[in-house]
């Protein structure tokens, strides 16, 4: 077990990095403590399984370090930085039982075998896998076999850091939610720091203590579930997390206060330094906006009913607002006014939050 | 009710024909000429099952034979081992893949008549690079006169003509392995001798399966190669079956022999192979 730290690092799959656009990874710097449960969530290409492959060690990064309880990994090899690693897709040995699977990891390393035997039951028994550890592995469903997968990465004590890269993918959608459960209570049994990939924001946000936002090489937040979702340090954060995303729409800064459409909003914490800024955006979740008597002049324009609630979809001045609203509301027809939650929304200059501390 | 008839039975007729044609009536047509005597002028004897007694007695088929499953066994155990090892060594991806690829599938697009004549001038002892070389270095070799040499030679030209097939599907079956499995096997801290013996080896395992079948039926049926390169000799020392086979049908012209020859030779192949296929997917079936 041991703590993570990223200082400086870039990196760029092409020998010669000169452009912006040529780092696969910007600048990483982030600090993990031991026996955490982190998430790396993003979108497919935003680098994060570069940079899960550079802490596993099958990638070495053209700058930067990488530091395990303060000790520079960056030079090491995979075996020798003491990590586990579980894939996307289901790796097992095919000749061998499951039994052996769960303790090549064990006998690569030289652990006598009574210990090898402890060891794996006690993993198995963890992973509902003792009934099987004589069954070839070769003959087990997806899940079974990402299970094996999982194990390996578990069955040796001392490993510094396990690490998820989208381990669900191939797993059946009824399937999935019990593997992830399983998941979150082997992390509280072990408590072993453990890194998720994840494009699946709510795999992200049910597994993870801490997680880490990233976009086309940055990292955009890090924050808690409840700090993401209620606090988007920028307006890309809010469009991915959520379901309808954050709706974003243009706005003017002026007298100190924020104006959509004209119409004043008012907002949460103030407004920061905006002067210089190209864009300027108000940002509010679907969860805050409500029909109400006066505020910025709408249209409706389609309803969804989920079950739960109903997703309105509304026209104001040329931009779209989504809005939950309750199933048994009564929604306008043609023509109503929104107002937001001054408590929720907030200002956007150049996609970052323009807090009244200043960025 | 459900009317019955058996017109779908048409339908298979030209399957039928075709197979009696290229198969059928040709196999009928050796077992003709096995059970009988013929003197020619079309007129035939019935001879019964004396021919087969005389061939699986005869001394002459035993060496064959003998010789043929030494030269088939020794050609699997060198081609099937370093196709392997090749493979391993190729390239997983880059510009040198196809580079390599060409290389290997070269051999494998040479006429089998003109590889026998290219070794036959190559091993040359007095004009040709191999042999000329050989001599140069002390050893004594000509293979036109020592059956040692002359076999030497036979196998390494098998071996050249036809390791590439193996290497070509044994590095079929080892790029089709995800980088995942390297990637875990590291991380698993696994040695390269149990990364090859757990992922690559299984992974091979269906295409090797392939390669040995192919190998072993090619070579167990070998002719043109060593009837060009040493026509059977120096003496008997390299005449292999399909060799002997030749000589008695068309240089002895003793048809009913040869006829029966052929059959047991056919149901040795068809055995062998049987033999090779059950035990090598055995444990798929499990």
């Amino acid at each position: 077990m041991a703590e993570i730290g990223l200082k400086a690092l870039r990196h760029s799959y092409l020998p010669d990095p000169s452009a912006e656009e040529d780092w696969a990874l910007r600048r990483i710097d982030l600090d993990w403590s031991d026996g955490g449960a982190y998430a790396l969530l993003g979108p497919s290409g935003c680098g994060k399984t570069t940079l899960l492959n550079i802490i596993s060690g099958l990638v070495t990064p053209t700058e930067g370090q990488v530091l395990f309880d303060g000790r520079d990994v960056t030079a090491l090899a995979p075996d020798q930085r003491n990590i586990a690693q579980v894939f996307q897709f289901p790796v097992i040995y095919d000749t061998m039982t499951v039994y052996n699977n769960l303790a090549f990891p064990l006998r690569n390393r030289g652990v006598d075998e009574g210990r090898v035997d402890a060891r794996v039951r006690e993993i198995a028994e963890m992973l509902e896998l003792s009934d099987m550890l004589d069954q070839r592995a070769a003959n087990l469903s997806a899940d079974g076999k990402q299970k094996i997968s999982m194990g390996r990465g578990l069955v040796r004590e001392d490993v510094n850091v396990i690490m998820f890269d989208e381990p669900l993918t191939v797993i059946d959608p009824h399937l999935k939610w019990k593997l992830r459960s399983k998941l979150k209570e082997l992390h509280q049994r072990v408590k072993v720091t453990m890194i998720y990939v994840t494009h699946d924001q709510t795999e992200a946000l049910t597994f993870a203590d801490q997680v880490v936002v990233m976009q086309e090489g940055d990292v955009v937040q890090i924050g808690t579930p409840v700090d993401l979702f209620e606090r988007p340090a920028h307006t890309f954060v809010g469009h991915f997390i959520g379901s309808p995303g954050m709706n974003v729409l243009p706005c003017e800064v002026r007298d100190g206060g924020a104006f959509v459409n004209g119409i004043h909003v008012p907002v949460a914490e103030g407004i920061g330094q905006t002067a210089d800024a190209k864009t300027l955006e108000v940002g509010v979740r679907p969860e805050f906006v409500r029909f109400a008597e006066s505020g910025i002049p709408a249209r409706v324009v389609k309803v969804a009913d989920t079950g739960r609630h109903r997703i309105v979809e509304a026209e104001a001045g040329g931009a779209r607002v989504h809005l939950l609203a309750p199933v048994d509301a009564a929604i306008p027809e043609g023509e109503a006014h929104l107002a937001f939650d001054p408590e929720r929304t907030r200002v956007y200059a150049d996609g970052w939050l323009a807090e009244a501390s200043g960025r | 009710m459900k009317t019955e008839n058996q017109k779908a039975w048409f339908l298979v007729l030209p399957v039928i024909a075709l197979v009696a044609f290229n198969a059928l009536v040709p196999l009928m047509t050796v077992v003709n000429y096995s059970v009988q005597e013929t003197f020619g002028n079309n007129i035939f004897l019935w001879s019964g099952v004396r021919w087969f007694e005389e061939i699986l007695a005869s001394e002459r088929f035993h060496a064959a034979l003998t010789r043929q499953l030494i030269f088939t066994a020794t050609i699997l155990a060198i081609e099937i081992p370093l196709g392997v090892a090749i493979a391993l060594a190729m390239p997983r991806k880059g510009p040198w893949v196809p580079v390599c690829l060409v290389l290997m599938a070269l051999p494998l697009l040479i006429p089998w008549n003109v590889v026998g004549s290219m070794w036959n001038i190559f091993a040359l002892p007095d004009i040709g690079l191999l042999g000329k070389g050989i001599n140069a270095l002390g050893i004594d070799y000509n293979y036109t006169q020592q059956p040692v040499a002359a076999w030497f030679t036979v196998i390494l030209m098998d071996v050249w003509h036809w390791t590439s097939l193996v290497v070509l599907l044994a590095y079929a079956g080892l790029i089709s392995i995800p980088d995942a499995y390297y990637q875990a096997a590291r991380i698993d801290g696994a040695r390269p001798w149990a990364v090859f013996r757990h992922i690559q080896l299984p992974k091979m395992k269906k295409v090797l399966t392939i390669a040995v079948l192919l190998r072993f039926m090619d070579s167990f049926m070998i002719y043109t190669e060593p009837s060009v390169l040493t026509g059977g000799g120096p003496g008997n020392s390299t005449t292999f079956l399909s060799i002997d086979l030749v000589k008695i049908a068309l240089g002895q012209f003793d048809l009913g022999p040869a006829a029966a020859m052929s059959l047991i030779y056919f149901l040795i192949t068809l055995l062998v192979s049987w033999v090779f296929y059950t035990l090598m997917t055995k444990d798929e079936a499990e």
